[in-house]
C-alpha cells in the first residue's frame, strides 16, 4: 500500500493523507497535505478561515473529490474509483455545522434511516439502537419530535447520535458548534467529550479553542492550504514555533 | 336567455362532458407524473445523451402551443403511422390523454426539477456521508422534501391541466366544452350555457385547491425554528 509507513506505537493507522491536492477550478486549496490519523486519536484542526480546514475534513469521507495525492482510510484508498465509498462511509461519522438533519423525519427516523436502508439492523433493532443513543446524548424524550421543534444544540446532539448509528469507528466534524448560540455550545462540546474518551478516532475542525485544548491529542494548525503546524495541544497552545500559528493564536484566544 | 330551460336541456350533457373533462384529466396527470419525473432525473443526470433528450423534449412541449400539438397528434400522427399501417386509427380520447399527458410531463419535468434544486445540498451530504447510495439518497431524503416544495406548482399545472382539456374539443373529444358548443348550436342560449360550463369548472378547480390544501396540511413537518440560528 502506497504512503504507509510504520509508527512506533502499536495502534493502527485509521487515515493517511499523502500530498492531497484540491482545486476547485483556478483555486487551488490543498496544497499538498500529509497527515496521519492513528486509532483513538482526536486530531482538532485548527486556522483561518479559507485556509482549507473543512474542504480537507470533506476529502476524508469524498464529499470532496481530491484533484491529487492518496487518502487512505482504514486501508482502502478512497481516491481510487474502485473502492466502494459507500462501504468506505459506512464506518466513517460525519457531523455537519448546519446539522443537516432531514426535517420531514421525526428524530428517531433520522437516526433509524441509514442502519434500516443499509440492511445493517433490522427495524426492531435499529429502533432499539436508535433509543439507545438518544439516551446517551440525553434526548431520549425527543424521539418522536421532528428536528424544526429542537434548539440547534439538540439538533446537532441528534446528529451526533445519527453519524453514531452505522458504529463508526472514525468520526469526522466539521465545525460542529459554529452555527449554535453561545449557550448551547457546551452541551455538544459534552458528548464529543465523551466520544473522546470512549477512544473513538476523531478528527474535528474548530474554533473552540478550549474544546481543542482540553481534549485533543494532537492539533494541527492550517493555514493557505497546507498543515504549517502540528504537535500537542501544549506544544501548539504553550509554545507554537510558526510565526503564523502565534500571528493566529494571538487573534482567537 | 332562458337559464331555467339550459338547466333542466344541458345538464345532463353537460355531466356527461364532465365525465370525460375529469377523465382524462386524471389519467393524462397521471401519466403526466410519470414522465415528468422521468425527464427531470434523466435532465439531472451526469449522462449527456438523456440530458439531451429531456432537453429537446422539454424545449419541444412548451415551445409549442398545445393546440398546435393536439392536431399533430390526432390528425398527423396516424397519417404518417398509416404510411406503414393503413388500417390505423386513433380515437379523440386516446390523442387527448397523449397530448395532455405529454404536455404536463414537460412542465412537470421543470416543477420536479425546482422541488429537486430547493433541497439543501447539506440533505444529500449528510444522507451520502451516512453510506446511502446516489439512488437512495434521491429517493429516501431528497424527493420527498422535493415534492414538498413543489406542491404549489404541483397544484397549479394539475389545475392547468384541467382546464387546458378545453382545448381538447377540437379534435372531437366530448369533453364539457364540445358538448356545450353542440348544445348552443341548437339552442342559441350562449349565455347561460357558457356561463354552466364556467361554473362547472371552477367546482372542480375548487375541489382541487380543497384537497391541495389539506395536503399541504398534512405535510406540515417544519416546527417554527429552522436552525439554531
Amino acid at each position: 500500500m502506497k504512503g504507509r509507513r510504520k509508527v512506533a506505537s502499536d495502534k493502527k493507522e485509521k487515515i493517511v493523507v499523502t500530498n492531497l491536492h484540491k482545486h476547485f477550478e483556478d483555486n487551488e486549496v490543498l496544497k499538498g497535505v500529509d497527515a496521519v490519523v492513528t486509532e483513538g486519536e482526536v486530531v482538532c484542526v485548527i486556522g483561518p478561515s479559507g485556509s482549507g480546514k473543512s474542504t480537507f475534513l470533506r476529502c476524508l469521507n469524498k464529499l470532496e473529490n481530491a484533484t491529487s495525492g492518496d487518502i487512505i482510510i482504514d486501508g482502502y484508498d478512497i481516491t481510487d474509483k474502485k473502492v466502494d465509498i459507500n462501504k468506505v462511509r459506512e464506518n466513517i461519522g460525519m457531523v455537519f455545522q448546519q446539522f443537516n438533519l432531514f426535517p420531514n423525519m421525526t428524530v428517531k427516523k433520522n437516526i433509524m434511516l441509514a442502519p434500516v436502508e443499509l440492511k445493517k439492523l433490522k427495524p426492531a433493532e435499529a429502533d432499539k439502537k436508535a433509543s439507545q443513543l438518544l439516551e446517551r446524548v440525553g434526548l431520549l424524550e425527543k424521539a418522536t419530535a421532528y428536528p424544526g421543534e429542537l434548539s440547534g444544540g439538540q439538533q446537532q446532539r441528534v446528529a451526533i447520535a445519527r453519524a453514531l448509528a452505522m458504529n463508526p469507528d472514525i468520526m469526522l466534524f466539521d465545525e460542529p458548534t459554529s452555527a449554535l448560540d453561545p449557550e448551547m455550545v457546551g452541551e455538544v462540546l459534552d458528548v464529543m467529550k465523551e466520544l473522546a474518551a470512549e477512544g473513538m478516532t476523531m478528527v474535528v475542525v474548530t474554533h473552540e479553542m478550549g474544546f481543542a485544548r482540553e481534549v485533543a491529542d494532537r492539533v494541527l494548525f492550517m493555514a493557505d492550504g497546507g498543515i504549517i503546524e502540528q504537535g500537542t495541544p501544549e506544544q501548539i497552545f504553550g509554545n507554537p514555533q510558526n510565526e503564523r500559528t502565534q500571528d493566529f493564536l494571538k487573534k482567537v484566544l | 336567455m332562458n337559464f331555467g330551460r339550459v338547466l333542466s336541456e344541458a345538464t345532463p350533457l353537460l355531466l356527461e362532458g364532465l365525465k370525460l373533462t375529469i377523465g382524462v384529466s386524471l389519467i393524462a396527470i397521471a401519466i403526466g407524473i410519470v414522465i415528468g419525473l422521468l425527464m427531470c432525473l434523466m435532465k439531472m443526470s451526469n449522462n449527456i445523451i438523456l440530458r439531451a433528450i429531456a432537453g429537446v423534449y422539454i424545449w419541444i412541449i412548451r415551445g409549442t402551443p398545445m393546440l398546435v400539438q393536439a392536431f399533430i397528434v390526432f390528425f398527423g400522427f396516424p397519417q404518417l403511422i398509416q404510411v406503414f399501417s393503413p388500417s390505423f386509427r386513433l380515437d379523440a380520447f386516446t390523442a387527448g390523454v397523449i397530448t395532455l399527458s405529454l404536455n404536463a410531463g414537460a412542465y412537470l419535468a421543470e416543477i420536479f426539477r425546482g422541488g429537486i434544486l430547493a433541497v439543501p445540498k447539506g440533505q444529500s451530504e449528510a444522507a451520502r456521508s451516512l453510506g446511502l447510495s446516489k439512488s437512495k439518497t434521491m429517493l429516501k431524503v431528497v424527493l420527498p422534501q422535493a415534492f414538498k416544495f413543489s406542491i404549489p406548482s404541483l397544484v397549479n399545472q394539475f389545475i392547468i391541466s384541467v382546464k387546458d382539456t378545453s382545448i381538447l374539443s377540437v379534435i372531437g373529444l366530448a369533453e364539457i366544452v364540445n358538448k356545450a358548443k353542440t348544445y348552443v348550436g341548437k339552442s342559441y342560449e350562449f349565455f347561460a350555457t357558457y356561463i354552466f360550463v364556467a361554473v362547472f369548472y371552477l367546482a372542480i378547480i375548487s375541489i382541487l385547491m380543497l384537497i391541495s390544501n389539506y395536503i399541504e396540511k398534512k405535510l406540515k413537518y417544519e416546527g417554527k425554528k429552522k436552525s439554531g440560528k
